[in-house]
């Protein structure tokens, strides 16, 4: 399968899905690791993808959407945006309804 | 020019800013001293208004497009309209530890 179609299936099979330097729990890069807690705080199950793990698709996403930067976070199988906006939806209480209505509606 | 002097000037000369800061964190990461891997940017514009967060920093990555694909590997984005920037009293979120991913990828 072609990888943008593969990171399709990934973003669009699952309700959140975090893209990634490392995992939640051994995170390799801070930005990464913000997202990953802020996601966790939602108090809802996340997908992630370990990009430093798959090299086609660290090479890859950043195309698929037009980003250039990791993390990226997908909801209902749109770019939701990287570290800061993560974290700026999640001070203002917007990202765990975001998270909840996705996991909620899967 | 310095990296650093390239995006002062791309963002100062495209974005009517009142308030610009533009700050090297390389040294905070795994990278050689004096180097140029690693930026913060605080951009407080009202031509944010009405702007969704992804929207702003979509137009802030194609106007550093070059520099992100050559020279920056990471790039912290805070941006704010006058009044967002007044209800959090004129300060942006600090950039996290580094983790040494870079060094992996």
């Amino acid at each position: 399968m072609d990888v943008l179609e593969r990171i399709h299936q990934q973003v669009t099979e699952n309700p959140v899905v975090l893209y990634m330097k490392g995992t939640p729990s051994i995170p390799q890069c801070g930005f990464s690791s913000r997202a990953a807690e802020a996601l966790k705080a939602c108090g809802q199950e996340f997908t992630y993808v370990n990009v430093l793990a798959d090299p086609e698709i660290f090479e890859n996403l950043p195309r698929y959407a037009d980003w250039p930067t990791f993390p990226q976070l997908y909801i209902n199988g749109e770019l939701i945006g990287g570290c800061d906006i993560t974290l700026e939806l999640y001070q203002r209480g917007e990202l765990k309804k975001m998270v909840s209505d996705a996991v909620a509606g899967a | 020019m310095s990296v650093q002097s390239t995006i002062e000037e791309k963002l100062a000369n495209n974005i009517q800013a009142l308030h610009l800061e533009v700050v090297n964190e390389s040294n905070n990461h795994n990278v050689p001293p004096g180097s140029e891997s690693h930026f913060k940017v605080v951009l407080v514009s009202n031509a944010f208004e009405g702007q969704s967060l992804i929207a702003r920093h979509r137009a802030i990555n194609k106007l550093l497009e070059d520099e992100l694909k050559n020279h920056i590997h990471a790039l912290a984005l805070h941006t704010y309209t006058e009044a967002e920037w007044r209800d959090r009293h004129g300060s942006a979120p600090m950039s996290p530890p580094c983790r040494g991913g870079a060094k992996l990828s």
